[in-house]
């Protein structure tokens, strides 16, 4: 139960911890540390096998993709095309999901080991060049994956002929400017070939097939990549034995809001419950102030919201999927009683409209109205057809997909989550969810917001 | 104002020949164009597009997507309050007030003296120490009306100078690896086979 000064935000406890063991160090992030602490032996365990041996042994051990989607890695990797040369790997470090910071914490406290990961993986699915791709806002981060790439390439760990063996590969450093969206792995590739970052239309539905300058590409989360290391290192059994078959290994996830102890935490998958994070205390050690908790985002910004109700699941997509959410990138928003519902799930929407690169009407145009909509009735200004109105422009953009408010016997759990949408990305639909989760969950703080209009009858002709 | 100077052109190079292709470089092109000036200038993109292989209406439509990239002068300090969920539950619209009348601008102003414009951002990935903010993408966390000030204090009397540097430089350290140490980076046309090493057998 210890924080580091020179890691604000992560807090450790008596947990196992595989991504963020170097956290300790203030040194962490440099090449000699590194070396001092098993740095670069899954690299050298790795290529004293065969790559194919390298892909069963991440197979074996279902290594989920950290990102948001939870594809597991390995399984990933087998989806590029027989005889398709040269793929890439690119590498998502543009960390921006509302609430989510366990990326940039890995780039800045443990630069090499996500650099042994890229390595790894390229390996074993024979990626000829890798590019890390780290968010434009992020300089830190930007900075110390620099200086440990140009370490590990004078030290022979990156480059040609790595660690004296015959794999050679390239890692390049490539840097955004700012695009929420950019995420998508789609929009990624399309970023990193010069271009707006617009997402792709689908299908493919997986850069494996059609990637990078048209090739097949894998795209990975940092954090996705940091677990290889020690998995090489210490196999898929011991990796497996922590949390469960079907969500192994730990995760790190950020409780943000109005709890005590706001962290970014590694947890064990699948068995950790959203209550032992919000009140245990190794985590966040309950609400602040000892207030009443009124609801929290339980996978970053997208993901539909959840009550008390829901405090007992585990950290497990099989589970929190069903109950009408997701886990999306590991990012929990903790709201107390005295939060203004309405208020929040405008901030939400905000940042989607905000953020929509416009490539698609019902995103460009629906994200927009959800935004003006909520912010009139928060302004005091809105009327209650403005109620109807933000679930009827919010069905244009994810149709069906959300049972209507109104028929609130359905209840949240009826929710099926992915969505049906009708745009090309989550972008959309994120922007729906919060707006759908306030008013399903809290419509009356809306109705006590809004101004009884007298609707005027339509009648069907002029005269 | 200008085109890239000489030693940004070596620079620019250098970054060119990691890519494939060319137009890969554009975004960090266009950092090196506005850490050179403070901001993007219609020439720099002109240069940019000469040396990617892009018209320079290209280079702008790539360039106007994103955020960071600025097509007139700012602030010597860019100013990004977070406004997002986890800030926002944690006082951020009553920083954002603060900071407007602090500086006497409205958000996106900049002060008179030139040397702060306001923004306010979108989560900054810092969510657990709200409200956050960053300045030329330094953080700075759980700010309060009082360490806003004091944040402003010490920007105008440049005691942060050695921290952070002015408005377009956002990493100041670069990539670099010596020749015989890098494979080298191949258009994809010009590959048939899959990598020399990926033969079945163990690299080592």
């Amino acid at each position: 139960m210890t924080s580091y000064p020179h890691a604000p935000g992560f807090i450790t406890g008596d947990r196992p911890q595989i991504v963020t063991s170097r956290f300790q160090y203030d040194d962490s992030f440099f090449l000699e540390r590194y070396l001092a602490t098993g740095g670069y032996q899954g690299l050298k365990k790795a290529l004293g096998r065969t790559p194919s041996d390298v892909h069963d042994e991440v197979k074996n051990a279902t290594v989920l993709g950290r990102g948001g989607a939870g594809f597991p890695a390995g399984t990933k990797w087998g989806l590029t095309p027989q005889g398709k040369w040269p793929r890439y790997l690119v590498v998502n470090g543009d960390e921006s999901e509302p609430g989510t910071y366990k990326d940039r914490l890995l780039m800045e406290r443990d630069p090499h080991q996500l650099i042994e990961g890229c390595l790894i993986a390229c390996y074993a699915a024979g990626l000829s060049q890798c590019f890390l791709y780290i968010r434009g806002e992020m300089a830190v981060a930007q900075e110390r994956v620099a200086t440990a790439l140009n370490e590990a390439y004078a030290a022979g760990y990156v480059g040609k002929n790595i660690m004296g063996s015959r794999f050679s590969v390239d890692i390049v450093l490539h840097w955004g400017a700012g695009a929420y969206v950019v995420g998508e792995e789609t929009a990624l590739i399309e970023s990193l070939e010069g271009n707006r970052g617009m997402p792709r239309l689908k299908p493919p539905y997986f850069p494996a097939a059609i990637g990078l300058y048209g090739q097949p590409t894998i795209v990975n989360n940092v954090e996705t990549l940091a677990n290889l290391p020690w998995l090489l290192v210490n196999g898929a059994e011991a990796y497996t034995a922590i949390g469960t078959k079907t969500s192994p290994g730990t995760r790190m996830v950020a409780v943000s809001g109005h709890v005590k102890r706001p962290g970014v935490y590694e947890i064990i998958n699948g068995t950790t419950t959203f209550r032992d994070l919000l009140y245990g205390d190794d985590f966040c050690q309950g609400i602040r102030n000892d207030n009443q908790l009124k609801a929290f985002v339980p996978g970053g910004g997208s993901a539909p919201w959840f009550t008390p109700e829901q405090l007992d699941l585990p950290f497990e997509a099989s589970q929190v999927g069903p109950a009408g959410s997701m886990l999306g990138s590991g990012a929990v928003m903790v709201m107390d009683h005295t939060t203004d519902i309405p208020r929040a799930a405008l901030t939400l929407t905000r940042f989607y409209a905000h953020e929509s690169c416009g490539k698609c009407t019902p995103c460009r145009e629906g994200g927009t109205w959800l935004e003006r909509i909520l912010s009139r009735i928060v302004d005091g200004k809105g009327t209650d057809a403005d109620l109807d109105q933000l679930l009827e422009v919010g069905e244009s953009i994810c149709p069906g997909a959300f049972p209507h408010a109104s028929s609130t016997e359905l209840g949240l759990s009826a929710v099926p989550f992915p969505y049906r949408m009708n745009t090309i990305c989550f972008v959309g639909p994120s922007a729906y969810a919060p707006v759908h989760s306030a008013l399903t969950l809290f419509r009356s703080e809306f109705e006590a917001r809004v101004t009884k209009r007298t609707r005027i009858p339509v009648s069907g002709s002029v005269s | 104002m200008a085109r890239l100077t000489e030693e940004n052109v070596r620079v620019a190079r250098e970054i060119i020949a990691r890519y494939p292709r060319s137009r890969s470089a554009t975004i960090p092109l266009l950092h090196l164009a506005q850490q050179q000036d403070g901001y993007v200038s219609n020439d720099a993109m002109v240069h940019i597009g000469e040396l990617v292989g892009a018209t320079s209406a290209e280079v702008f439509g790539t360039a106007s997507f994103y955020e960071m990239f600025k097509f007139e002068p700012v602030g010597k300090y860019l100013v990004n309050i977070c406004g997002t969920m986890s800030c926002a539950l944690l006082g951020a619209d009553e920083l954002i007030h603060h900071a407007e009348h602090a500086l006497d601008v409205k958000l996106g102003g900049t002060t008179d003296d030139g040397l702060i414009t306001l923004e306010r951002a979108e989560c900054q990935a810092a969510c657990t120490e709200a409200p956050c903010l960053q300045v030329n993408y330094r953080y700075r966390f759980r700010v309060t009306n009082e360490s806003f000030d004091q944040l402003v204090d010490d920007l105008r009397a440049g005691r942060l100078d050695g921290e952070i540097p002015p408005h377009g430089t956002v990493a100041r350290v670069r990539q670099r690896a010596a020749a015989d140490r890098v494979v080298g980076a191949v258009a994809p046309e010009d590959v048939s086979d899959g990598p020399s090493w990926f033969d079945g057998k163990a690299a080592l």
